[in-house]
């Protein structure tokens, strides 16, 4: 078991909705950005303004002249306290303040304070407050603390969504120079190289070139793994973890046997090589539009007919519920299909037309169950019927594996607990609320292998993926029990399709010879 | 005394219905610029409508989220529907048939109006979560209205009031005339917190009510890939640097 410097809740039969306790996760907050550029890249304050009280407040009325999501929540809500226990951070922590009312609370006190007749003339009364540095503090804590899954918005009357609140506090942060390290250095990275991770060109080359020569070495079939290829018929967008990181990369082989067998020409773009839009994190309108238009822009110049999008979630909603709206229209790719289109949609539809073999029992070592990752049960679809994003990477699933069990009803489908990684908390600096976070899903998990031998768990995001690899461990069980949906795909793939051996294999035979 | 109530029903209705009415407009004009609609969602917009009317109606939100908040919610409003309903015949002559029908109920409406608020009231003061969340005024409210209720109970069932005398007056109120009010206690508590009800409806969490039907999660279509959804800030953008264009 890994080791921890603060406690690690342990796994029961339930979870039960714990006592309050209040400042519990008072202490926590990421690293604030301490180089300058990261902020000032992204058009924000190099650091902390001195007028930072004057101008978050006027941020904030700014943006609630131009979000009606923020304007309607902020008014509506009448404290009933059904989201009160929704939170996994809530159950992990116990700290109030990150129930979701407790934390919406952080910024409609001030809202109430600055913008309501009621908080003008009677702030006790209806718990308003001034913005002063504690409560700034606390915004920067508690609204990292949020991984904008949504869970809260399903059981509310108002359909109150913390995560909106969330990204608007972040904004109004960032506005004064407060960003958080770890969002801000990605989105200058991709602004600046075109992935998250900052790999340049050649290195996914590299890597590509690396998968290729697995691949051949273990069926001999030269399964290509494009990069930059003109004329492609669809461009691939995937989170740039696929490039190396387990298990992603053999979702990402995943893939590319499918393309083969499919016989669709696919490519990857050096310049979008990355799925993955941290401008919603940081509920930047502006830095999203900008890191979505890159996709945009790849399709335009490899003249593809067709995009798709890897296995991620909060890039899945970036893609699926706001990339027509930001880089739109689309009317230049092929109108048969709709843009952008999520690889188990891809996968799904060669299945049904039959295209693609299978042989399950290369899964038979494994009884599978599926994560729903939080952004794409609550914020996307996948297929033309609402709930096909629970459906169709299931259909996939048990397409390629004989043995499948569904968690605890109570934890999938759009009451699926978060990983306790989204939303720009995937840092090491947070790790304590990643780990006390997961607490839900490692208690569903663990029942599922209790009851049903359920052995490994499916993910469709790579921040589930790479959170699991490191939080399993601390709950006792193994990093390698998470994988890939199209890992799974990949081990069963028939590959039928014989090719002739690529240059560096025949190379490689002269070589041994 | 009379006058005063009748100016102060006046200034209070003038209050509720232009304060809802710009915020309503408020709400309608501030744009909603992503899609954002809580997934799964209808792709219709026939589905939609009916999932407003199923999360007005039945709360269903609501339900799978606390069944006893649930519980005590749904009496409260429903019975504050019928209660509403049945006041009706204060102010029209002669009463429509469907309000005469629902007089019984309405009376023990009253009833059901208490039980769901005292529960939530009880929810309020032993739930550690929900303490924790609650303002002064999120118990003021709920006092208020259960003083509404009793009073109003307490005219049906034990000290009645001349209930004439009060059609008059509202009648009057009407037509801007002035007529005398019972001076009743109970009679004048009752309406005086409905005054207060109405005056602080617009500036409160009252305006859940509007709010409901302008929440993004649950009133957009889910269309996303098929339609843009540009807010009008946001086609500013479209016209810099946009790659094809
Ligand atoms: S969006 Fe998710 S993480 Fe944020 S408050 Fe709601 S339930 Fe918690
Ligand atoms: S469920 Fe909605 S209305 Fe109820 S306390 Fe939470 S945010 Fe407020």
């Amino acid at each position: 078991m890994a080791k921890a410097e603060f406690g690690v809740p342990e796994l029961t039969q339930y979870v039960e909705v714990p006592a309050i306790k209040e400042g519990a996760m008072a202490h926590l907050k990421p690293f604030v950005v301490n180089n300058p550029d990261h902020n000032t890249d992204l058009g924000f304050p190099g650091e902390l303004i001195d007028d930072w009280q004057t101008k978050a407040v006027e941020k904030l009325g700014d943006l609630c002249s131009r979000y009606r999501s923020l304007r309607v929540y902020l008014d509506s809500c009448v404290k009933c306290g059904s989201c009160t226990d929704k939170c996994h951070y809530f159950l992990g922590t116990a700290d109030p303040k990150n129930m979701p009312v407790g934390r919406q609370d952080l910024l409609r006190k001030v809202y109430r304070r600055y913008f309501t007749l009621a908080g003008k003339y009677f702030p006790k009364l209806v718990g308003a407050e001034d913005l002063t540095r504690e409560t700034l503090d606390e915004w920067y804590s508690y609204y990292h603390q949020c991984s904008q899954c949504r869970r809260c918005s399903v059981f509310c009357p108002y359909g109150i969504d913390t995560a909106e609140i969330s990204m608007a506090a972040r904004e109004i942060l960032d506005s004064i120079g407060y960003g958080q390290k770890y969002c801000n250095e990605i989105i200058a990275k991709v602004h600046k190289v075109g992935n998250n991770l900052g790999l340049p060109g050649p290195a996914i080359a590299n890597t590509l070139e690396g998968l290729e020569e697995d691949v051949w070495d273990d069926a001999e079939v030269h399964v290509r793994f494009p990069l930059d290829v003109e004329g492609a018929e669809v461009l691939l967008v995937t989170p740039s973890a696929d490039f190396f990181a387990e298990p992603h990369v053999d979702g990402l082989i995943g893939y590319g046997k499918v393309f083969h067998e499919a016989g669709v020409s696919w490519t990857l773009s050096t310049t979008a090589s990355e799925a993955g839009n941290f401008g919603m994190f940081i509920g930047s309108y502006e830095n999203m539009r900008r890191v979505a238009l890159r996709v945009r822009k790849a399709a335009l110049e490899l003249k593809v007919k067709r995009i798709v999008f890897g296995e991620c979630g909060h890039a899945w909603r970036v893609a699926y519920a706001f990339l027509n709206t930001l880089a739109g229209p689309f009317d230049f790719l092929d109108p048969n299909y709709p843009v952008p289109q999520h690889i188990c949609e891809f996968t799904w539809d060669e299945m049904q037309k039959g295209t693609l073999e299978f042989d399950k029992s290369e899964n038979d070592d494994k009884v599978l169950t599926f994560h729903d990752s939080c952004n794409v049960a609550r914020a996307t679809r996948m297929g033309d019927l609402p709930g096909g994003q629970f459906e169709i990477p299931r259909n996939v699933i048990k397409a390629v594996c004989n043995h499948y069990v569904d968690m605890h009803h109570e934890t999938i489908g759009e009451r699926t607990f978060c990983c306790g990684g989204g939303g720009g908390l995937l840092t090491d600096d947070l790790m304590e609320l990643r780990v006390k976070g997961a607490l839900p899903r490692m208690t569903a998990l663990k029942n599922a292998m209790d009851e049903y031998g359920v052995t490994h768990m499916a993910a469709i995001c790579a921040i589930c993926k790479s959170q699991f690899t490191k939080t399993l461990p601390y709950y006792g069980m193994d990093m390698d029990q998470i994988v890939s949906v199209h890992q799974l795909v990949s081990n069963a793939i028939v590959l039928n399709r014989k090719t002739p051996p690529p240059e560096w294999a025949e190379e490689e035979d002269e070589e041994d010879e | 005394m009379s006058t005063l109530y009748a100016l102060l029903f006046i200034a209070a209705t003038i209050t509720l219905v232009v304060g809802v009415g710009m915020k309503i407009r408020q709400y309608y004009k501030t744009p909603a610029p992503l899609k954002i609609a809580t997934t799964p969602a209808p792709t219709t917009p026939s589905g939609v409508v009916l999932r407003i009317f199923r999360e007005v109606v039945f709360f269903e939100s609501l339900f799978k989220g606390s069944k006893w908040t649930w519980i005590f919610s749904w009496m409260f409003h429903f019975a504050l529907l019928l209660v509403i309903l049945r006041h009706f015949r204060y102010f029209i002559d002669p009463v429509w048939l469907p309000i005469q029908l629902i007089q019984p109920f309405g009376m023990y409406a009253g009833f059901a109006m208490v039980i769901g608020l005292g529960g939530l009231l009880a929810r309020r003061i032993l739930v550690d979560r929900v303490r924790y969340i609650s303002a002064p005024s999120d118990y003021l409210m709920l006092i208020l209205l259960l003083l509404i209720a009793l009073s109003g109970l307490m005219m049906t069932f034990v000290v009645h009031t001349d209930i004439v005398a009060v059609k008059d007056f509202f009648n009057n109120l009407f037509t801007f005339g002035w007529g005398p009010l019972p001076m009743d206690f109970l009679l004048l508590l009752h309406i005086g917190l409905v005054i207060v009800l109405m005056i602080i409806f617009p500036f409160s969490k009252l305006l859940h009510a509007p709010g409901i039907f302008f929440s993004p999660s649950r009133n957009q279509v889910d269309n996303p890939r098929e339609q843009r959804h540009l807010a009008p800030w946001a086609e500013a953008l479209e016209k810099q640097d946009k790659p094809g264009n």
